[in-house]
Protein backbone atom coordinates (compact mmCIF):
# COMPACT_ATOMS: atom_id res chain seq x y z
CA UNK A 1 0.00 0.00 0.00
CA UNK A 2 2.92 2.39 0.96
CA UNK A 3 4.53 1.95 -2.25
CA UNK A 4 1.32 2.77 -4.12
CA UNK A 5 1.08 5.71 -2.50
CA UNK A 6 4.73 6.74 -3.13
CA UNK A 7 4.40 5.92 -6.61
CA UNK A 8 1.34 8.44 -6.91
CA UNK A 9 3.08 11.30 -5.07
CA UNK A 10 6.07 10.64 -7.92
CA UNK A 11 3.52 10.79 -10.46
CA UNK A 12 1.58 13.59 -9.82
CA UNK A 13 4.72 15.31 -8.92
CA UNK A 14 6.39 14.76 -12.05
CA UNK A 15 4.73 16.69 -14.51
CA UNK A 16 5.00 20.28 -12.35
CA UNK A 17 8.70 19.39 -12.47
CA UNK A 18 8.86 18.60 -16.41
CA UNK A 19 6.56 21.82 -17.14
CA UNK A 20 8.89 23.76 -14.56
CA UNK A 21 12.12 22.30 -16.84
CA UNK A 22 10.47 22.63 -20.21
CA UNK A 23 10.38 26.35 -19.81
CA UNK A 24 14.21 26.60 -18.72
CA UNK A 25 17.41 27.61 -21.14
CA UNK A 26 19.84 24.89 -20.08
CA UNK A 27 23.28 27.16 -20.58
CA UNK A 28 26.25 25.79 -21.04
CA UNK A 29 29.23 25.21 -18.49
CA UNK A 30 31.53 28.02 -17.75
CA UNK A 31 34.39 25.40 -18.95
CA UNK A 32 36.96 28.95 -19.69
CA UNK A 33 37.17 31.84 -21.26
CA UNK A 34 36.46 30.20 -24.80
CA UNK A 35 33.55 27.70 -24.89
CA UNK A 36 33.14 26.06 -27.66
CA UNK A 37 30.05 24.12 -27.58
CA UNK A 38 29.69 23.64 -31.47
CA UNK A 39 33.07 22.42 -31.75
CA UNK A 40 34.11 25.14 -34.29
CA UNK A 41 37.59 26.07 -32.98
CA UNK A 42 40.76 23.41 -32.72
CA UNK A 43 42.43 23.30 -29.27
CA UNK A 44 45.49 25.06 -30.91
CA UNK A 45 42.77 28.01 -31.47
CA UNK A 46 41.30 27.78 -28.59
CA UNK A 47 44.47 28.35 -26.28
CA UNK A 48 45.52 31.37 -28.25
CA UNK A 49 42.15 32.72 -28.17
CA UNK A 50 41.68 32.43 -24.43
CA UNK A 51 45.24 33.92 -23.93
CA UNK A 52 44.27 36.88 -25.85
CA UNK A 53 40.92 37.07 -23.83
CA UNK A 54 43.08 37.00 -20.26
CA UNK A 55 45.43 39.08 -21.43
CA UNK A 56 42.43 41.74 -21.98
CA UNK A 57 41.04 41.00 -18.67
CA UNK A 58 44.40 41.80 -17.06
CA UNK A 59 44.53 45.02 -18.77
CA UNK A 60 41.18 46.36 -18.54
CA UNK A 61 39.12 44.00 -16.43
CA UNK A 62 36.78 43.72 -19.05
CA UNK A 63 35.61 40.11 -19.34
CA UNK A 64 35.34 38.88 -23.48
CA UNK A 65 33.70 35.58 -23.63
CA UNK A 66 33.54 33.26 -26.96
CA UNK A 67 31.09 30.96 -26.95
CA UNK A 68 29.53 28.59 -29.82
CA UNK A 69 26.15 27.01 -29.16
CA UNK A 70 24.82 23.85 -30.42
CA UNK A 71 21.14 24.97 -30.32
CA UNK A 72 19.65 27.94 -29.24
CA UNK A 73 16.69 26.09 -27.99
CA UNK A 74 14.04 27.29 -29.65
CA UNK A 75 14.71 30.61 -28.78
CA UNK A 76 16.08 33.82 -30.56
CA UNK A 77 19.72 34.75 -30.16
CA UNK A 78 19.09 38.04 -28.34
CA UNK A 79 16.90 35.89 -25.94
CA UNK A 80 19.40 33.30 -25.60
CA UNK A 81 22.28 36.14 -25.16
CA UNK A 82 21.81 38.40 -22.36
CA UNK A 83 20.11 35.33 -20.14
CA UNK A 84 23.53 33.19 -20.97
CA UNK A 85 25.43 36.88 -19.86
CA UNK A 86 23.80 37.12 -16.56
CA UNK A 87 23.62 33.12 -15.54
CA UNK A 88 27.35 33.52 -16.26
CA UNK A 89 27.70 37.03 -14.24
CA UNK A 90 30.28 37.70 -17.16
CA UNK A 91 32.07 41.06 -16.55
CA UNK A 92 32.87 43.13 -12.89
CA UNK A 93 30.12 43.25 -10.33
CA UNK A 94 30.04 47.08 -10.14
CA UNK A 95 31.31 48.11 -13.86
CA UNK A 96 28.97 45.84 -15.85
CA UNK A 97 31.88 45.20 -18.64
CA UNK A 98 31.41 41.97 -19.62
CA UNK A 99 31.01 41.14 -23.84
CA UNK A 100 29.65 37.81 -25.34
CA UNK A 101 30.64 36.71 -28.63
CA UNK A 102 27.87 34.02 -29.57
CA UNK A 103 27.89 31.68 -32.53
CA UNK A 104 25.02 29.70 -33.16
CA UNK A 105 25.74 27.88 -36.26
CA UNK A 106 22.80 25.32 -36.92
CA UNK A 107 20.87 28.87 -36.74
CA UNK A 108 22.83 30.75 -38.86
CA UNK A 109 23.17 33.74 -36.17
CA UNK A 110 25.83 35.61 -34.15
CA UNK A 111 25.48 37.88 -31.58
CA UNK A 112 27.99 40.28 -30.08
CA UNK A 113 26.22 41.03 -26.46
CA UNK A 114 27.68 43.75 -24.04
CA UNK A 115 27.24 44.26 -20.58
CA UNK A 116 25.41 47.38 -18.97
CA UNK A 117 28.62 49.35 -18.53
CA UNK A 118 30.32 48.96 -22.20
CA UNK A 119 27.49 50.18 -24.00
CA UNK A 120 28.98 53.91 -24.49
CA UNK A 121 32.18 51.98 -26.21
CA UNK A 122 31.20 48.89 -28.26
CA UNK A 123 28.02 50.85 -29.30
CA UNK A 124 25.08 49.31 -31.49
CA UNK A 125 26.43 50.38 -34.60
CA UNK A 126 30.47 49.38 -33.53
CA UNK A 127 28.86 46.25 -33.11
CA UNK A 128 27.54 45.90 -36.02
CA UNK A 129 29.72 46.76 -38.25
CA UNK A 130 32.33 44.14 -36.89
CA UNK A 131 29.86 41.64 -37.30
CA UNK A 132 28.91 42.63 -41.01
CA UNK A 133 32.48 43.16 -42.28
CA UNK A 134 34.62 40.74 -40.18
CA UNK A 135 32.60 37.85 -38.73
CA UNK A 136 30.03 37.41 -41.42
CA UNK A 137 32.16 37.57 -44.87
CA UNK A 138 34.31 34.93 -43.19
CA UNK A 139 31.46 32.96 -42.49
CA UNK A 140 29.36 33.05 -45.50
CA UNK A 141 33.17 31.76 -47.20
CA UNK A 142 32.97 28.53 -44.48
CA UNK A 143 35.73 30.00 -42.67
CA UNK A 144 34.23 29.64 -39.08
CA UNK A 145 37.14 30.01 -37.00
CA UNK A 146 38.47 33.07 -38.93
CA UNK A 147 35.50 34.75 -38.56
CA UNK A 148 35.45 33.94 -34.98
CA UNK A 149 38.81 35.47 -34.17
CA UNK A 150 38.64 38.21 -36.78
CA UNK A 151 35.78 39.26 -34.76
CA UNK A 152 37.29 38.74 -30.99
CA UNK A 153 40.52 40.84 -32.32
CA UNK A 154 37.82 43.47 -33.22
CA UNK A 155 35.91 43.80 -29.78
CA UNK A 156 39.58 43.63 -28.29
CA UNK A 157 40.75 46.42 -30.22
CA UNK A 158 38.01 48.33 -29.66
CA UNK A 159 37.96 47.80 -25.88
CA UNK A 160 41.36 48.71 -25.58
CA UNK A 161 41.33 51.86 -27.92
CA UNK A 162 41.29 54.12 -26.02
CA UNK A 163 44.55 54.32 -22.92
CA UNK A 164 43.13 56.84 -20.40
CA UNK A 165 39.91 54.89 -19.94
CA UNK A 166 41.67 51.75 -19.57
CA UNK A 167 43.55 53.10 -16.71
CA UNK A 168 40.59 54.90 -15.32
CA UNK A 169 38.68 51.46 -15.29
CA UNK A 170 41.39 49.06 -14.15
CA UNK A 171 42.24 51.63 -11.33
CA UNK A 172 38.91 51.72 -9.90
CA UNK A 173 39.32 47.45 -9.17
CA UNK A 174 40.40 47.37 -5.58
CA UNK A 175 37.23 49.10 -3.77
CA UNK A 176 35.07 45.91 -5.17
CA UNK A 177 36.97 43.59 -2.06
CA UNK A 178 35.88 46.51 0.54
CA UNK A 179 32.50 46.29 -0.69
CA UNK A 180 31.98 42.71 -0.34
CA UNK A 181 33.61 42.97 3.20
CA UNK A 182 31.29 45.95 4.31
CA UNK A 183 28.28 44.05 3.04
CA UNK A 184 29.35 40.98 4.92
CA UNK A 185 30.01 41.99 7.96
CA UNK A 186 26.55 42.90 9.62
CA UNK A 187 25.45 39.39 8.07
CA UNK A 188 28.24 37.67 10.29
CA UNK A 189 27.57 39.75 13.61
CA UNK A 190 23.92 38.56 13.02
CA UNK A 191 24.66 35.22 12.47
CA UNK A 192 27.04 35.70 15.93
CA UNK A 193 24.02 36.53 18.13
CA UNK A 194 21.90 33.63 16.94
CA UNK A 195 24.58 31.33 17.32
CA UNK A 196 25.09 32.93 20.76
CA UNK A 197 21.09 32.32 21.63
CA UNK A 198 21.90 28.96 20.31
CA UNK A 199 24.60 27.63 22.84
CA UNK A 200 22.66 29.02 25.89
CA UNK A 201 19.81 27.38 25.01
CA UNK A 202 21.49 23.66 24.34
CA UNK A 203 23.39 24.79 27.77
CA UNK A 204 26.73 24.86 25.99
CA UNK A 205 28.28 21.30 25.77
CA UNK A 206 31.54 21.63 24.82
CA UNK A 207 32.24 24.71 26.56
CA UNK A 208 33.32 27.99 24.33
CA UNK A 209 34.68 25.73 21.20
CA UNK A 210 33.01 27.30 18.45
CA UNK A 211 33.86 28.52 14.93
CA UNK A 212 33.33 31.87 14.69
CA UNK A 213 32.98 33.69 11.09
CA UNK A 214 36.39 32.18 9.94
CA UNK A 215 37.03 33.76 6.98
CA UNK A 216 37.70 37.22 6.97
CA UNK A 217 37.00 39.63 4.24
CA UNK A 218 39.96 38.53 1.51
CA UNK A 219 39.37 35.34 0.83
CA UNK A 220 35.64 35.72 -0.97
CA UNK A 221 36.70 37.55 -3.34
CA UNK A 222 39.37 35.84 -5.31
CA UNK A 223 38.22 32.56 -7.42
CA UNK A 224 40.62 29.74 -7.54
CA UNK A 225 42.86 28.87 -10.72
CA UNK A 226 39.53 28.78 -13.31
CA UNK A 227 37.73 31.24 -14.86
CA UNK A 228 34.46 32.56 -13.71
CA UNK A 229 32.24 36.03 -13.84
CA UNK A 230 32.73 38.51 -11.88
CA UNK A 231 28.69 39.37 -11.29
CA UNK A 232 28.18 41.60 -14.17
CA UNK A 233 24.86 42.32 -15.48
CA UNK A 234 23.63 42.63 -19.28
CA UNK A 235 20.60 44.40 -20.48
CA UNK A 236 20.28 43.47 -24.03
CA UNK A 237 22.84 45.91 -25.67
CA UNK A 238 24.35 44.50 -28.58
CA UNK A 239 23.93 43.44 -32.26
CA UNK A 240 23.14 40.04 -34.72
CA UNK A 241 23.95 38.92 -37.86
CA UNK A 242 23.12 36.39 -39.78
CA UNK A 243 24.37 34.23 -43.05
CA UNK B 1 23.21 13.90 33.27
CA UNK B 2 20.99 16.57 33.71
CA UNK B 3 21.24 19.79 32.00
CA UNK B 4 21.65 22.13 35.12
CA UNK B 5 22.77 24.93 32.88
CA UNK B 6 19.57 24.99 31.06
CA UNK B 7 17.66 24.63 34.11
CA UNK B 8 19.04 27.58 35.75
CA UNK B 9 16.78 29.53 33.37
CA UNK B 10 13.29 30.40 34.08
CA UNK B 11 10.29 29.51 31.78
CA UNK B 12 9.81 32.99 31.46
CA UNK B 13 13.94 33.60 29.72
CA UNK B 14 12.86 30.55 27.66
CA UNK B 15 9.52 31.82 26.23
CA UNK B 16 11.32 35.28 25.64
CA UNK B 17 14.01 33.59 23.85
CA UNK B 18 11.74 31.81 21.83
CA UNK B 19 9.42 35.24 20.60
CA UNK B 20 12.74 36.59 19.55
CA UNK B 21 13.88 34.04 17.60
CA UNK B 22 10.35 34.29 15.83
CA UNK B 23 10.56 37.99 15.20
CA UNK B 24 14.31 37.44 14.10
CA UNK B 25 13.19 34.56 11.52
CA UNK B 26 10.30 36.18 10.46
CA UNK B 27 12.35 39.51 9.85
CA UNK B 28 12.70 38.83 6.45
CA UNK B 29 9.42 39.11 5.91
CA UNK B 30 9.49 42.55 6.99
CA UNK B 31 11.84 43.58 4.77
CA UNK B 32 10.32 41.50 1.53
CA UNK B 33 7.55 44.71 0.42
CA UNK B 34 9.96 47.65 0.29
CA UNK B 35 12.69 45.68 -0.81
CA UNK B 36 11.03 44.29 -3.86
CA UNK B 37 8.82 47.66 -4.18
CA UNK B 38 12.55 49.39 -4.53
CA UNK B 39 13.52 46.75 -7.36
CA UNK B 40 10.13 47.15 -8.95
CA UNK B 41 10.24 50.62 -8.94
CA UNK B 42 14.15 50.61 -10.22
CA UNK B 43 12.93 48.44 -12.90
CA UNK B 44 10.08 50.22 -14.13
CA UNK B 45 12.99 52.94 -14.41
CA UNK B 46 14.79 51.41 -16.89
CA UNK B 47 11.63 50.71 -18.95
CA UNK B 48 11.12 54.27 -19.21
CA UNK B 49 15.16 54.62 -19.88
CA UNK B 50 14.63 52.77 -22.96
CA UNK B 51 11.56 53.98 -24.36
CA UNK B 52 13.25 57.70 -23.49
CA UNK B 53 15.95 56.23 -25.62
CA UNK B 54 14.31 54.92 -28.67
CA UNK B 55 12.42 58.51 -28.44
CA UNK B 56 15.52 60.10 -29.04
CA UNK B 57 17.11 58.14 -32.02
CA UNK B 58 13.64 59.12 -34.20
CA UNK B 59 14.42 62.90 -34.87
CA UNK B 60 17.88 62.18 -36.59
CA UNK B 61 16.09 58.80 -38.35
CA UNK B 62 13.72 61.09 -39.52
CA UNK B 63 16.08 63.43 -41.22
CA UNK B 64 17.74 61.19 -42.82
CA UNK B 65 15.18 59.33 -44.39
CA UNK B 66 13.57 62.97 -45.54
CA UNK B 67 16.95 63.16 -47.50
CA UNK B 68 15.68 60.23 -49.73
CA UNK B 69 12.14 60.12 -49.18
CA UNK B 70 10.97 63.38 -49.08
CA UNK B 71 7.55 62.89 -50.11
CA UNK B 72 6.72 60.03 -47.74
CA UNK B 73 5.52 62.86 -45.31
CA UNK B 74 2.16 60.78 -44.77
CA UNK B 75 4.50 58.26 -43.26
CA UNK B 76 7.12 60.79 -41.82
CA UNK B 77 4.74 62.85 -40.55
CA UNK B 78 2.84 59.93 -38.15
CA UNK B 79 6.36 59.09 -36.58
CA UNK B 80 7.09 62.98 -35.53
CA UNK B 81 3.50 62.98 -34.31
CA UNK B 82 3.31 59.51 -32.45
CA UNK B 83 6.86 60.50 -30.45
CA UNK B 84 5.80 63.60 -29.63
CA UNK B 85 2.56 62.58 -28.22
CA UNK B 86 4.82 59.44 -26.41
CA UNK B 87 7.44 61.89 -24.82
CA UNK B 88 5.71 65.03 -24.31
CA UNK B 89 2.64 63.35 -22.17
CA UNK B 90 3.36 63.89 -18.80
CA UNK B 91 4.42 60.42 -16.95
CA UNK B 92 2.40 60.82 -13.21
CA UNK B 93 4.28 59.90 -10.16
CA UNK B 94 1.72 57.29 -9.60
CA UNK B 95 1.60 55.73 -12.68
CA UNK B 96 2.87 52.36 -11.40
CA UNK B 97 -0.84 51.97 -9.45
CA UNK B 98 -2.96 53.82 -11.77
CA UNK B 99 -4.32 51.95 -14.24
CA UNK B 100 -5.22 54.35 -16.38
CA UNK B 101 -2.18 56.64 -16.83
CA UNK B 102 -0.33 53.08 -17.20
CA UNK B 103 -2.94 52.06 -19.82
CA UNK B 104 -2.53 55.53 -21.52
CA UNK B 105 1.81 54.96 -21.26
CA UNK B 106 1.51 51.45 -22.89
CA UNK B 107 -1.09 52.66 -25.44
CA UNK B 108 1.48 55.76 -26.75
CA UNK B 109 4.53 53.70 -27.26
CA UNK B 110 2.47 50.66 -28.92
CA UNK B 111 1.64 53.71 -31.46
CA UNK B 112 4.96 54.66 -31.72
CA UNK B 113 6.13 51.42 -32.40
CA UNK B 114 3.36 51.08 -34.91
CA UNK B 115 4.18 54.35 -36.70
CA UNK B 116 8.13 53.40 -36.91
CA UNK B 117 7.42 50.11 -38.40
CA UNK B 118 5.55 51.34 -41.17
CA UNK B 119 8.15 53.71 -41.68
CA UNK B 120 11.28 51.06 -42.16
CA UNK B 121 8.80 48.83 -44.27
CA UNK B 122 8.56 52.04 -46.57
CA UNK B 123 12.10 52.30 -46.37
CA UNK B 124 12.77 49.15 -48.13
CA UNK B 125 11.65 50.50 -51.44
CA UNK B 126 14.52 52.87 -51.44
CA UNK B 127 17.58 50.96 -51.82
CA UNK B 128 20.24 54.21 -51.91
CA UNK B 129 18.59 54.35 -48.45
CA UNK B 130 19.12 51.30 -46.97
CA UNK B 131 22.64 51.55 -48.08
CA UNK B 132 23.18 54.71 -46.78
CA UNK B 133 26.10 54.41 -43.54
CA UNK B 134 23.73 56.98 -41.22
CA UNK B 135 21.19 55.15 -41.95
CA UNK B 136 22.32 51.15 -41.24
CA UNK B 137 24.00 53.10 -37.70
CA UNK B 138 20.50 54.58 -37.03
CA UNK B 139 19.10 50.77 -38.15
CA UNK B 140 21.21 48.92 -35.68
CA UNK B 141 20.77 51.17 -32.71
CA UNK B 142 17.19 51.29 -33.45
CA UNK B 143 17.31 47.25 -33.57
CA UNK B 144 19.56 47.59 -30.33
CA UNK B 145 17.17 49.74 -28.44
CA UNK B 146 13.89 47.55 -29.33
CA UNK B 147 15.55 45.01 -27.67
CA UNK B 148 16.68 46.81 -24.92
CA UNK B 149 13.17 47.35 -24.58
CA UNK B 150 12.13 44.13 -24.28
CA UNK B 151 14.98 43.09 -21.36
CA UNK B 152 13.69 46.12 -19.39
CA UNK B 153 9.88 44.97 -19.69
CA UNK B 154 10.82 41.82 -19.02
CA UNK B 155 12.96 42.47 -15.85
CA UNK B 156 9.66 44.57 -14.65
CA UNK B 157 7.02 42.13 -15.19
CA UNK B 158 9.34 39.94 -12.87
CA UNK B 159 9.64 42.28 -10.39
CA UNK B 160 6.30 43.63 -10.50
CA UNK B 161 5.33 39.76 -10.38
CA UNK B 162 7.78 39.39 -6.88
CA UNK B 163 6.31 42.30 -5.48
CA UNK B 164 2.52 42.10 -6.17
CA UNK B 165 2.64 38.00 -5.15
CA UNK B 166 4.36 39.12 -1.97
CA UNK B 167 1.89 41.79 -1.26
CA UNK B 168 -1.25 38.88 -1.57
CA UNK B 169 1.03 35.91 -0.34
CA UNK B 170 1.82 34.80 3.88
CA UNK B 171 3.79 36.75 5.57
CA UNK B 172 3.53 39.31 3.38
CA UNK B 173 -0.20 40.10 3.46
CA UNK B 174 0.14 40.28 7.38
CA UNK B 175 3.02 42.73 6.97
CA UNK B 176 1.03 44.84 4.74
CA UNK B 177 -2.02 45.10 7.17
CA UNK B 178 0.15 45.94 9.58
CA UNK B 179 2.70 48.37 8.42
CA UNK B 180 1.87 49.00 4.73
CA UNK B 181 -1.39 49.44 4.23
CA UNK B 182 -0.93 52.23 1.76
CA UNK B 183 1.04 49.54 -0.71
CA UNK B 184 -1.18 48.82 -3.79
CA UNK B 185 0.11 46.09 -6.34
CA UNK B 186 1.70 47.22 -9.57
CA UNK B 187 0.59 47.44 -12.79
CA UNK B 188 1.64 44.74 -15.66
CA UNK B 189 1.89 45.29 -19.23
CA UNK B 190 -1.14 44.30 -20.84
CA UNK B 191 -0.05 45.91 -24.27
CA UNK B 192 2.27 43.73 -26.24
CA UNK B 193 5.60 45.84 -27.38
CA UNK B 194 4.56 46.13 -31.03
CA UNK B 195 0.03 47.38 -32.01
CA UNK B 196 -2.32 44.83 -31.77
CA UNK B 197 -3.57 46.20 -34.85
CA UNK B 198 -1.76 47.28 -37.97
CA UNK B 199 -2.25 50.14 -39.63
CA UNK B 200 -3.76 50.20 -42.98
CA UNK B 201 -1.83 52.23 -45.46
CA UNK B 202 -4.49 54.34 -48.17
CA UNK B 203 -3.13 54.54 -51.33
CA UNK B 204 -5.21 57.14 -52.66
Amino acid sequence: MKRWTSALVVLAVLPACGAALAAELVFPNLTGRVVDEAGLLDAAQETALAAKLQALEEKTTDQLVIVTLSSLQDTSIEDFGYQLGRHWAIGQKDKNNGVLLIVAPNERTVRIEVGYGLEGTLTDALTKIIIETSILPRFRAGDMAGGIMAGADDVISALTGDAAAIAERAATRPEVKDELFAMVFPVMIFLFVILIFILIWRGGTTGGRWSSGSSSGGSWSSSGGGFSGGGGSFGGGGSSGSW
Amino acid sequence: MPNSFAAAFPVSWKILLVVLAGILLSGCGLNAIPTYEEQATAAWSQVENQYQRRADLIPNLVETVKGYAAHEREVLEAVVAARAKATQTQIPPDILTNPAAFEAFQQNQAALTGALSRLLAVVENYPDLKANQNFLALQSQLEGTENRISVARRDYIEAVRLYNTELKTFPGVIWKAVLYSDRQPMQQFSVAEGTKEVPQVNFN
